[in-house]
């Protein structure tokens, strides 16, 4: 066999070796899809949304008719499979509705942090200076709080209520999302590539919408995600104190506390909102462990 | 070493400026004075004026948040608005029952979340570490208030065994007050539990990974010297994570409280905003703060004291 055609045979398998490399996004969808538990836990959250976006269909009770007849009913009731409440009302209709309230809640305050913190992030870390200094040390002033107290304290003195107690949640958030978005924007700044694009005469805008953003968005997101669990727990936490969501609205913190007076009486009963806060939030928490997994390429060599 | 103390502590000063600033103001984002919201309509305006005077509320926002902010660093907050009793006899004896709860929670939380944290890391990938990680994963996404109920059903309701709420008599012989911190101080360890186990597993891991650990074994150490190795290089980012935790034990116990009826600093600031007792609300948001900012100092200056490369 001469040289030539070893040469020829080595080149042609090159050539069936060469699969086209699959973008960035496509492989991490790729890496989520091989990972059973993040599958399963968004099923769940599927679940769950469909149950609460989709209560009417679920359940032919109305959520704030109850009966003196049928009060704290025990679960396995016939016709009120989970039992009822202490005025009458189907528990799981209650369940169902309420986690409207209690997702709304919990995504709107990380949904105005995420613009708000990673906008004022971006800025910080990509300007610098003066005003980086400026919005990184008042932000600090607001991380000298632990984030109940301040999240209690700013909603106690708006008063209750579901937009006062959004309102309070995003506060509480803005700081970590901007320090967040600072920290990857100050590293995404200094890569080699941005250099080169501000070399090459791009301007600001276009550096920022083509080369930081696209780096920055991903761990932010991320970020985002892992508080939206945090968020759950510390909205209904805020209804659970009679701060937020006001009755008779149905919302699982505010279920968890009116139940809790039932506790002697029908306890499993009483404890089931707090499953749904839990599950919810764990589920959250999951998925994004999962996606960060995925997406930190060094983890999956 | 001194001098990074001295220099952190200087750095800690505006902090604490902003903070008694954001305290202040947060009283003042709604409108409306302190007084107007607690005296019965049919108040005639000289009864109003004499009230506010009594109370400060009449001076101008800047001299009122000056003379606060005096009077504050003095230990000084004034009278309660609901019961006029001095605000800081409340805030102590709430204090005290906190940091009764805070400590034992964080202690007994700390030691199974670095037990947990451990174990898994050394077992990687086995059974133990599949089973704490589980555990740990869980502890992060508690709602402790629902935790907290879930205990007292158990344990109260169900069962006879510890009571429900409240904190025990003065009177009772010790064994049974002890009772009474069983069911909170479980609760309080969870979220700790959850958060340093796992921290402590990703960093020992991590640890492992590095040469020199591969080198100690070479020379020949056992198994426990190598763990000492192991656990001094991890010290410093779980000091830090535990510094926030216990602060979040101390301004975080709110929950909790109003669940077990615990008359903590979370218990007032619950009975604050519902009074609408300014006084006690901004002496009790500051005084947290505050203890959360010299903790995270405290912890910033032991971190330097174990590595030397912090302080730069």
């Amino acid at each position: 066999m001469s040289d030539i055609t070893l040469d020829r045979q080595l080149v042609s398998e090159a050539d069936t070796l060469v699969v086209p490399a699959p973008g960035y996004w496509k492989s991490v969808g790729q890496r989520l899809l091989r990972d059973r538990v993040t599958v399963a836990v968004t099923v769940v959250l599927f679940g769950i949304l469909f149950i609460t976006l989709g209560a009417p269909l679920v359940t032919h009770y109305n959520p704030y008719a109850g009966s003196v007849l049928a009060r704290l009913k025990p679960i396995g009731t016939p016709g009120h499979w989970l039992g009822t409440d202490e005025t009458g009302r189907d528990l799981w209709t209650r369940l169902c509705y309420g986690g409207r309230l209690s997702l709304l809640a919990a995504i709107l305050p990380v949904t105005i942090s995420l613009l708000v913190g990673g906008f004022l992030g971006i800025l910080a870390g990509y300007a610098g200076g003066f005003l980086g200094t400026l919005i990184m040390r008042t932000m600090d002033v607001f991380y000298a709080f632990p984030s109940i107290l301040l999240a209690i304290a700013i909603c106690g003195l708006l008063g209750n209520g579901l937009l006062n107690s959004i309102i309070a949640l995003a506060v509480v958030f803005i700081p970590p999302m901007v320090r967040v978005s600072e920290t990857v924007t100050t590293q995404a700044r200094n890569l080699d590539f941005v250099e080169a694009a501000r070399a090459s005469g791009s301007s600001t805008l276009q550096i920022i919408r083509h080369h930081v953003l696209a780096n920055v968005l991903g761990p932010i997101m991320v970020y985002a995600t892992s508080l939206i669990s945090v968020s759950i727990i510390l909205s209904a936490g805020l209804s659970f104190l009679g701060l937020g969501v006001t009755p008779p609205q149905a919302e699982w913190g505010l279920m968890l506390n009116s139940l809790r007076q039932a506790i002697y009486v029908q306890p499993y009963v009483a404890a089931l909102p707090g499953l749904m806060i839990f599950a919810t939030s764990m589920c959250f928490n999951l998925m994004s462990d999962g996606v960060r997994g995925a997406m930190d390429v060094r983890l999956n060599k | 070493m001194l001098l990074f103390a001295i220099r952190r502590m200087l750095q800690a000063i505006p902090i604490l400026l902003g903070v008694s600033l954001v305290v202040f103001g947060l009283v003042h984002i709604v409108p409306g004075n302190p007084i107007d919201m607690l005296m019965p309509p049919e108040a005639s305006p000289e009864v109003i004026a004499q009230m506010k005077a009594a109370f400060g509320f009449d001076k101008p926002l800047y001299m009122q948040y000056l003379l606060w902010l005096l009077r504050a660093v003095q230990g000084d907050f004034g009278l309660s608005v609901f019961n006029a009793t001095p605000v800081w006899g409340q805030l102590v004896t709430a204090l005290e029952n906190t940091f009764v709860l805070a400590i034992l929670g964080a202690a007994l939380g700390f030691s199974l979340g670095i037990l947990c944290g451990m174990v898994s890391a050394l077992y990687h990938g086995r059974w133990p570490d599949k089973v704490f990680s589980a555990i740990a994963t869980v502890g992060v996404s508690l709602p402790h208030y629902w935790c907290a109920i879930v205990l007292v059903l158990f344990c109260a309701v169900l069962h006879d065994w510890l009571p429900a709420q409240g904190m025990g008599d003065d009177s009772l012989p010790l064994y049974h007050r002890l009772q009474y911190l069983v069911l909170p101080v479980i609760t309080l360890s969870l979220i700790p539990m959850g958060v340093i186990g796992r921290l402590v597993r990703a960093t020992v891991l991590d640890i492992l990974g590095q040469d020199f650990v591969g080198a100690l074994s070479a020379k020949g150490l056992t198994r426990w010297p190598v763990i000492r190795h192991i656990a001094k290089n991890a010290a410093p980012p779980v000091l830090a994570l535990m510094g926030l935790q216990f602060g979040y034990l101390l301004g975080g116990s709110i929950l909790v409280e109003t669940v077990f009826n615990w008359p903590g600093s979370g218990n007032l600031l619950n009975l604050a905003i519902f009074r609408r007792d300014i006084p006690v609300l901004q002496a009790t948001i500051l005084v947290l703060a505050t203890f959360f900012v010299l903790l995270n100092l405290l912890v910033d200056i032991a971190q330097a004291a174990i590595d030397p490369r912090i302080r730069r």
